[in-house]
């Protein structure tokens, strides 16, 4: 079912290539990655990783304090680059408080507050510091509940937590809450910071490369991890100007597979691009980029590859962002919505940093280095543990 | 649209578990006073769509949704292969994160890789959508203390907008300490409904969801009130009150200050 598209009037991204959209371009366009290697806190691993310059230097406004955690410092961060909270403030005036929501995603919200009081226990009671606060920091909910305070909004706000779907996922519930009518404008996004939970765990199960990630490459052994946050403000549009971002359909599915690997032969990936072609009604031909989920590991490349392929065959430029952000996890879907958006708005088509020896078994027109182009259409893929699929349309009014 | 504009959908199953309340059939006895509430811990049972060994190594949290999810699925008589999703919970699996968080505290921090999967949030979720062979959407929302209005509010968007038969799976669980002194969910409880965009002969009831700023309806039982406020799915209690009298009417649930949400059902 055609789906009626959704105006993008405001959004930004920032990830270790930079703070905002500008930082962002430049960088896509030079096909600059923003990858280091791991000096993160007090973590020992021999990996790289994408971090935000600056994140603990923002600080919360006082009636926010219980919110401090990295996580929400890092939305702070987010919200206020490219005049994306004068936009939302502007949204909130226009519709009224009761009529702005928030739907965001992300993984592991502010859990690295919780594993830094782990480290303070009382050491007779074993109790957690007094100062720790669990809902505002690390509950899932902390990071929707933070944005809902900050804009003063009284509307629907939930956090969407599908690992590293979810906020692709925001865009399709956002929509369908735009549909009904509750709500007339939605901040979506996602945020995911750096923690030890992800970098320890995505090694445990030898899931992170020992160099920057390459995805794609005949050579690739692994994801890089990297933090970021993006942020649209989504509204219902019936005349959208020329030249105006739109989101015109999502697609979600299951794999029903494993918890930790994806079906081998990309099914549900396949189907979530079928869905959000059908929710726009576009054929595939359409598609001028597709932004893979692309994580560099042997098996998610593989298996995304095999459904790309069945279902663009070899005409369709693609490539992951991977190399330049790292996977920022929760909140990889927002940030890849707004590399779509860039692309169709600054006309080109990103490469893939870091990317050298394509991998020749996978039958995809892989886009390794930038390059002018015009595009009218973009689908954007993210997947998660779990097996949660989902890809995003874009596009520009004609 | 505006904002009182109602949201429709029918229900056709229904699953509850929570301490001294093993089922519906259970609980809508003790919410038609016929039976009195003995309180009793949570029982879980083994989801019987997950193999025999991982239904007994599935933590707490995956055996509370997925019986749930069974029990709401069973009774509107549901191929659970083709019905979408919605996971909705205020937290996750407290056990499994006490064990990662206590873990990275010390020098050795290589934590377990399946610690480390079940950690997500959607692993319930997850466990769900492969043992029931599901590649329809499958969703987890959270908001905290909101979290079962969040999920009502997401499920009857996919059943109004996309006209897909959706099950809502609201659970919470509890915390072991140290995390228990800082969120103090007594047990494992929820709440799971199967809703549908048309009536059908399997309907139980219709329902209207619309936003409100009335205060929620409390329960006259002093150990379900407790319940309802101290376990965010009960949230959901009032309304369950309603489909156990078989009566027609409206009550508020709380959701998200100012907001409440406003239930009418009609009995089919």
């Amino acid at each position: 079912m055609a789906v009626t598209p959704l105006l993008l009037s405001a959004y930004t991204t920032s990830t270790c290539l930079g703070r905002g959209n500008a930082a962002t371009l430049a960088a896509l366009r030079g096909n600059r990655s923003g990858l280091a290697p791991c000096r993160f806190e007090t973590v020992d691993l021999d990996t790289w990783i994408g971090e935000v310059v600056g994140v603990d230097d923002q600080s919360l406004p006082d009636f926010l304090s219980n919110y401090e955690c990295r996580n929400n410092r890092l939305a702070r961060l987010a919200l206020e680059t490219d005049g994306f909270a004068e936009q939302v403030r502007a949204a909130v005036a226009r519709h009224g408080p009761a009529r702005v929501g928030v739907i965001v995603g992300t993984s592991t919200s502010g859990i690295l507050q919780t594993e830094l009081a782990y480290r303070q226990r009382d050491p007779v009671t074993l109790a957690l510091p007094d100062d720790f606060i669990y809902g505002t920091t690390h509950n899932p909910y902390a990071l929707a509940a933070f944005i809902r305070a900050y804009f003063g909004l009284q509307a629907l706000a939930f956090t969407i937590a599908t690992a590293c779907s979810s906020s692709a996922k925001v865009f399709a519930a956002a929509s369908r809450q735009l549909a009904l009518g509750t709500l007339d404008a939605v901040v979506v996004g996602g945020v995911d910071s750096l923690c030890l939970t992800t970098l320890y765990g995505f090694a445990s199960l030898g899931l992170t490369s020992a160099q920057a990630c390459h995805p794609y490459d005949a050579t690739r052994d692994g994801i890089s991890i990297g933090e970021g946050a993006a942020f649209a403000l989504l509204e219902r549009c019936m005349d959208p100007p020329a030249g105006a971002l739109l989101l015109l359909g999502s697609g979600e599915s299951s794999d029903a597979h494993h918890m930790s690997a994806p079906h081998p032969d990309g099914l549900g990936a396949k189907l979530a691009m079928q869905r959000a072609l059908d929710a726009a009604g576009l054929a595939p031909e359409a598609i001028d980029y597709i932004n893979l989920h692309g994580t560099a590991t042997p098996a998610n490349d593989s298996a995304e590859g095999k459904a790309v392929s069945a279902l663009f065959g070899d005409r369709t430029p693609a490539s992951s962002t991977k190399g330049a952000t790292g996977h920022t996890l929760g909140a990889a879907g927002a940030v890849e919505a707004v590399v779509c958006a860039l692309a169709l708005t600054q006309d080109f088509l990103p490469g893939s940093p870091g990317t050298e020896s394509l991998d020749p078994t996978i039958p995809i027109r892989y886009q390794l280095r930038s390059a002018r182009a015009n595009l009218h259409h973009a689908l954007s893929n993210s997947f998660g543990f779990g097996g949660s699929n989902c890809s995003l349309v874009l596009g520009v009014a004609p | 649209m505006n904002a009182g504009t109602p949201l429709r959908a029918w229900i056709e199953g229904i699953g509850v578990i929570a301490p001294g309340l093993p089922n519906w059939t259970a609980t809508r006895a003790v919410l038609r006073g016929e039976q009195k509430l003995a309180p009793a811990p949570s029982i879980l049972p083994a989801p019987s769509i997950l193999p025999p060994a991982e239904a007994r190594r599935a933590g707490r949290v995956v055996k509370l949704a997925l019986s749930l999810g069974l029990e709401a699925a069973a009774h509107g008589e549901a191929d659970i292969a083709e019905l979408a999703t919605v996971f909705a919970s205020s937290g996750a699996d407290g056990y499994n994160c006490h064990a990662l968080c206590e873990q990275l505290a010390t020098e050795d921090r290589r934590i377990s890789p399946t610690r480390f999967h079940n950690s997500v949030h959607n692993a319930a979720a997850g466990y769900w959508t492969i043992g029931a062979r599901s590649m329809a959407p499958c969703q987890f929302i959270c908001a905290f203390d909101a979290s079962f209005g969040a999920g009502l509010l997401d499920a009857m968007s996919q059943v109004c907008v996309e006209q897909q038969r959706t099950l809502l799976v609201a659970y919470d669980s509890e915390y072991p300490p140290p995390l228990h002194a800082k969120r103090d969910t007594c047990d494992c409880a929820g709440i799971a409904l199967l809703l549908n965009s048309q009536r059908s002969e399997r309907s139980l009831a219709e329902l209207e969801v619309a936003m409100s700023a009335d205060p929620a309806h409390e329960l006259a039982d002093k150990v379900l009130e407790a319940l309802r406020r101290n376990v965010p799915a009960l949230r959901a209690l009032p309304l369950l009150e309603l489909l156990a009298r078989e009566a027609a009417g409206a009550t508020c649930i709380d959701y998200l200050a100012p907001q409440q949400l406003r239930l009418v059902v009609t009995p089919c």
